[in-house]
């Protein structure tokens, strides 16, 4: 019998070196790749299980602290190296690269409340319970000098929060009131109040860098403008602001982290209904912090979860938990926009990476070609129910999980007997408030 | 004239007093003047002295004859009319007064302000100051917008926004930033300095400074000029190699090459002669070079530029030729050099059959693809035999080989050894046949028929053609031509050249070239051609074919030799023996199948299905009939068709099928359970239409249907970052703007008072102090 084979020539397909293009030939005709739907749909479907798949976030914990870990802060020069305070006074300099603590230092008496680095990072500032300000230097101590901060300021009450000015040596702390100091001096160049409640945190503008927030336990986010001295328009929300974050790529965009479970993204100047209401979480948010990008943001709760949001979307793109990890207090995004740090009330400081299935290290040609790919197939099949199945499911710890249920439930009741009220009363006597006015309280000029 | 002077000024003085407190107190009052009589009086007095200066108003005040009881010393009063007193009455006296004028401005000043509104209560004013602040901020950050609106909708965003530019500092300057910290550098340090070595810019010793200097101009120039001279030297030189390296010619390259053997065997002897353990050493050198180079596979015909040549061999001669030339090549590389003092001549011969066997193995090994051993073993043994062709039958690879070496001793007399070479090449390959001839029924065993013979003759022609093609290109091109005519394909060996000719791949010949090479070699080529079988007989009958071959031929049936085939011209190198059972395999593998599937009939089968289906889908009537209904019923008993007519309900004519006009389709219309779950039930959001929806699904973006370009068009990610960059926040200075940001703390610092006044303020002292600068740069 027979047998008739197919024969090539190498030299049709094979490299001369291995330097050449690689030598495809293709017959583009559609009729020779028939079923181009199914088959990338299917292609689709590989990819979202694949990504599923590789899902593997967690990279690190950096344990070390002996207390909850308060704040965070990033070096705004190196991606390696990233700043912790924890409850009881302790600040440790970690490195990334080899998870591993460099430097630590018994900075406050009590919570260590707030951190922040200098724009050069020469140097970063400590807020804490024993009332003080402290400047300190981020290179260690030369061998046989001792450690103590470069400068210390003593203030009457207790400073919450700290945050540096972007460009210039001019940093804030917030307590009783916003009070903006410079560097050079001990006494605050100007302090602005409006209320009479504590501040709990303050936050730089990154772009207009003249600009402040804060958010006052009255239930109440301020807005200042440091060149004129004065505060600008505050909004009482339902519940307490624990934070807020600007977005560093759209100037007047920031980001409320609400006692409400809910975060709130607001347009600065149209404080009246925030742009967003991004809500998944079950408890309270306790802090948020936007990607570099400024396309995510990441948000870290009192139900033991960080979760990611895109901007422009209500819900949730991700969800990330460990059995260990308890109340979750302060988050960062470290600004090659490709990690997450969290540090909890469990003494650790985590490691996520952004992307969850994300492939580290370097990517050949190759692999960036498919990896695209499969990132717009994806796209391209989202709202195919099988993919959009596969894409959304999480595994959940139980708590969050029952209390997911739970508040879906009670959500429902409540809508349930506004229809009803609307119903049997008399027509636009109970008017339809739509979910993102709902939350806000009142605008105050 | 001095006293009344003084008395003007005196006056105008107290006016101004005056006037300057009419501000505070709006009212206007008149009863001022009730002082103590003295005043008054004194007053009085002044009155007159100014009367007496101004003619008009005396006379007024002359006039003045009412008795009033508040007389006013402007004569105006408010107290009888009931008007309000103006401002004008009271400019009137003085109006045409020109000493004056600085006290009318002042009024008109006074007239000209309203009065000023209470100012805001305090929380208000902090308000409005606010909303004033807000709007200007709100209205500085909206110059983001478009920035903001473009970069949400950009195709891609590669962060950082801002490429960083890499500066290069020069070495001087890092190292005058630099200094000395450790014990270890500071004592490096201080040894450079004590001996005067450069630490930076310029990084030259004072020595070399000093030597710099002390060079006069005509030495300078002096060996520019030499250095010049060199550099343009070099040029010629390497402009020189360069051409030569360009040299196509491969005769110019072996010319060069044989000269530089040449030079270097010359050398060698005369190293010989003046220094023989240096000799010895060469030697060695050149024995070792032979060894790796048998170790090496090299020129083996093993690379993949052989193998390339392989595959074309077959068809072009050229390469074959460059394939013999690295078979002769490594020949030569692994020829065991003689001791030069040996007589060469002789024993060389002697040494050289035993070395030409295995060319001929190679040889036949490279044309059949493979490598067999009983083609080796009966090949040598034969050759080993034939002892007549002994020396003819020198390979051209072995000749070249000859030249190489053997050509040190013969020097002038080349040509001639050339032409000797030729000649005895020529009557090489009038033999060879005799030998190929001689090899077949020895290398072949009795299963052999003619035809497989002949496809051995042929690869031997080949090989021998290559061979003699290997040697001289020009001399083939005749001998090919002079042998070939397209009808004499099927002609075996007749004559001692003949039979291999006509079965070369270069067959088609150009009549020119037949006139001019035919009648150099033979007559016989223009007879007459005979029947292939014949011919094919005489081949086997050879006369000068050895006893044993023909001892093999007897064997051979006559009949078995008629019937065959010859074989195909298509290959020439597998063989042929597959080829007459084809047809017969076919019919075969066609009658398999048909026992097979003998009660299939799938045509039928399938129009039978689609039948089925059609009907199945078919909108069926429906019949109402009530049996019973109006008349009798029972078993038995059919409704009349009258009635059944009327109550038959036609179900409507369904919309025509998609399979109608495709006889060989099945298309079912029903709904796919299980399809279904895979589909889009509801429009996603951003799409108005479904059509919209199904357009951005039905185009591919893989890059099978795509070409590479437009796949990476279609696949570019929204967002691109690289890992390890810092990402900074946008900055005005990256989109075009101005910052507005620079002079945050100056401003703040320029208007402190403002903060005190506008708000509450717990440590106004400590804000206000630190604007003053009084206090202590912290430690």
């Amino acid at each position: 019998m027979k047998v008739k084979m197919l024969s090539r020539n190498p030299d049709n397909y094979v490299r001369e070196t291995k330097l050449d293009i690689q030598r495809v030939p293709r017959n583009y005709d559609p009729t020779l790749h028939p079923f181009e739907v199914p088959r990338e749909y299917v292609r689709a479907l590989n990819a979202t299980k694949l990504e599923r798949v590789f899902a593997k976030p967690f990279l690190a914990s950096l344990d070390g602290h002996r207390d909850g870990v308060n704040c965070l802060a990033k070096h705004p020069k190196s991606l390696a190296t990233v700043l912790s305070g924890a409850c009881d006074g302790e600040v440790k300099i970690w490195n990334l690269t080899n998870r591993k603590c460099i430097r630590t230092i018994q900075a406050h008496e009590g919570f260590v409340r707030g951190i922040c680095t200098r724009f050069c990072g020469t140097s970063f500032f400590t807020t804490g319970d024993d009332k003080t300000v402290k400047q300190w230097k981020m290179d260690g101590p030369g061998y046989g000098e001792e450690e103590e901060p470069l400068h210390t300021i003593l203030g009457k009450t207790v400073y919450t929060g700290i945050d540096h000015h972007w460009k210039e040596a001019i940093f804030a702390t917030c307590g009783q009131q916003v009070d903006i100091w410079d560097e050079q001096r001990t006494s605050p160049i100007c302090s602005m109040t409006w209320g009479f409640d504590s501040i709990s945190s303050v936050k730089f503008n990154p772009i207009e860098t003249f600009l402040l927030g804060s958010c006052a336990s009255d239930r109440n986010i301020v807005l200042y403008d440091m060149r004129q001295a004065t505060p600008l328009k505050k909004v009482i929300l339902d519940m307490r602001t624990n934070t807020i974050c600007w977005n560093p790529m759209e100037a007047f965009i920031f980001t409320a982290a609400n006692e409400d479970y809910n975060l709130y993204t607001f347009d600065m100047r149209a404080l009246d209904t925030p742009v967003m209401v991004h809500m998944d979480h079950v408890s309270a948010v306790l802090d948020v912090d936007f990607s570099p990008t400024g396309k995510e943001f990441v948000s870290a709760s009192f139900d033991k979860s960080i979760r990611i949001f895109p901007v422009a979307r209500s819900r949730s793109r991700e969800v990330y938990h460990t059995k260990r990890m308890q109340h979750v207090i302060c988050v960062k995004w470290t600004s090659d926009s490709k990690y997450i740090m969290c540090g909890s009330d469990e003494m650790n400081i985590r490691l996520w990476k952004a992307n969850a299935s994300e492939k580290l290290g370097v990517l050949t040609s190759r692999e960036k070609a498919a990896r695209d790919y499969n990132q717009k197939l994806k796209e391209k099949f989202k709202h195919h129910p099988q993919i959009k199945r596969i894409a959304r499911h999480r595994h959940l710890p139980k708590s969050i999980y029952s209390q997911i249920q739970e508040q879906r439930i009670m959500k429902e009741a409540r809508r349930r007997k506004e229809v009803n009220r609307r119903r049997h009363s008399k027509p636009g006597s109970v008017p339809v408030v739509s979910e993102k006015e709902k939350h806000v309280v009142a605008v105050v000029k | 004239m001095s006293a009344t002077g003084a008395a003007e000024s005196l006056l105008t003085l107290s006016h101004q007093e005056e006037l300057a407190d009419l501000p505070k107190d709006c009212p206007w009052s008149t009863s001022e003047d009730e002082g103590d009589s003295d005043r008054e009086r004194k007053h009085q007095k002044l009155l007159e002295a100014i009367s007496s200066l101004d003619g008009k108003n005396r006379r007024k005040l002359a006039e003045r004859s009412e008795a009033s009881w508040d007389v006013s010393e402007f004569s105006v009063g408010c107290e009888g009319t009931g008007e309000q007193l103006v401002l004008s009455d009271l400019l009137q006296p003085i109006k045409t007064s020109s000493s004056l004028a600085t006290v009318k401005k002042q009024l008109k000043g006074v007239q000209a302000k309203k009065t000023v509104e209470l100012p805001l209560d305090q929380e208000e004013a902090a308000q409005v100051h606010r909303e004033v602040a807000f709007s200007t901020t709100s209205q500085a950050l909206s110059k983001w917008d478009p920035v903001v609106l473009k970069n949400r909708n950009a195709e891609q965003l590669v962060f950082p926004l801002k490429q960083q530019q890499l500066d290069f500092a020069p070495i001087e300057h890092v190292l005058g930033g630099w200094k000395a910290r450790s014990p270890l550098e500071q004592e490096i340090f201080n040894v450079l300095h004590k001996n005067k070595q450069p630490v930076i810019d310029p990084l030259l010793t004072p020595v070399e400074k000093a030597s710099l200097k002390a060079t006069s101009l005509e030495e300078a120039q002096m060996r520019q000029a030499e250095l010049q001279k060199a550099r343009a030297l070099q040029s010629y030189y390497e402009a020189k190699a360069r051409r030569e390296k360009k040299i196509k010619s491969k005769k110019y390259h072996k010319v060069v090459k044989k000269g530089k053997a040449k030079i270097a065997l010359k050398d060698f002897e005369t190293l010989q002669k003046a220094s023989p353990t240096t000799a010895l050493e060469e030697l060695e050198k050149i024995e070792k070079a032979r060894m790796v180079e048998r170790m090496s596979l090299k020129h083996q015909n093993k690379g993949k530029w052989a193998k390339s040549k392989a595959i074309m061999a077959k068809y072009d001669p050229e390469a074959r030729q460059a394939m013999h030339e690295q078979l002769a090549k490594n020949k030569e590389l692994t020829q065991k050099l003689q001791a030069p003092s040996e007589s060469e001549e002789e024993e060389g011969a002697v040494e050289e059959d035993g070395l030409f066997v295995p060319d001929v193995v190679n040889e036949v090994q490279m044309d059949t693809h493979g490598p067999n051993p009983w083609m080796h073993t009966s090949c040598t043994s034969d050759v080993k035999e034939a002892e007549v062709l002994k020396d003819p039958e020198q390979l051209p690879e072995h000749l070249a080989f000859e030249d190489s070496e053997g050509e040190g001793e013969e020097g002038p007399v080349a040509e001639e050894a050339m032409l000797l070479k030729e000649s005895e090449e020529r009557r090489c390959l009038r033999k060879r046949p005799e030998l190929n001839q001689d090899t077949k029924p020895v290398g072949r065993q009795e299963t052999q028929d003619p035809s497989s013979q002949e496809v051995l003759s042929e690869l031997r022609a080949l090989s021998q053609k290559l061979s003699k093609e290997d040697r001289q290109p020009r001399k083939q091109k005749a001998n090919s031509a002079g042998a070939i005519l397209p009808v004499q394909r099927e002609e075996p060996a007749r004559e001692e050249e003949e039979p291999l000719l006509p079965q070369r791949p270069e067959r088609v010949q150009t009549p020119k070239e037949l006139g001019k090479g035919g009648c150099s070699q033979n007559t016989e080529l223009r007879r007459p051609v005979l029947q292939g079988q014949q011919m094919e007989k005489n081949a086997n009958n050879q006369p000068d074919a050895p006893k044993k071959k023909k001892r093999k031929e007897q064997m051979i049936d006559l009949q078995n030799l008629l019937t065959t085939k010859s074989p195909s011209r298509e290959s020439l190198a597998v063989p042929t023996t597959i080829d007459k059972l084809e047809g017969e395999e076919e019919r075969d593998q066609k009658q398999m199948i048909k026992e097979a599937f003998a009660g299939d009939d799938v045509i039928r089968d399938f129009l039978k299905e689609k039948r089925e289906a059609v009907e199945a889908s078919k909108p069926k009537d429906v019949d109402l009939t009530l049996p019973g209904w109006g008349e009798w019923g029972g078993v038995g008993l059919q409704p009349r068709a009258k009635k059944r007519r009327c109550f038959l309900m036609k179900a409507p004519e369904g919309p025509p099928r998609k399979d109608e006009n495709l006889p060989n389709v099945i298309i079912s219309e029903e709904r796919n359970i299980h399809a279904a779950a895979h589909q889009v039930h509801v429009l996603p959001y951003p799409f108005s239409h479904h059509q919209q929806f199904e357009r951005t699904i039905r185009t591919p973006i893989g890059s099978m249907w795509n070409t590479q370009r437009a796949f990476h068009k279609l696949t570019t990610p929204k967002v691109v970052t690289k890992p390890g960059h810092i990402i900074k926040p946008i900055e005005a200075e990256d989109v075009g703007y101005r910052s507005s940001s620079r002079l945050d703390l100056s401003v703040v610092q320029r208007n402190p008072k403002r903060l005190s006044i506008h708000h509450k303020r717990p440590l106004k002292k400590n804000s206000v102090g630190g604007v003053a600068g009084d206090d202590v740069l912290m430690s």
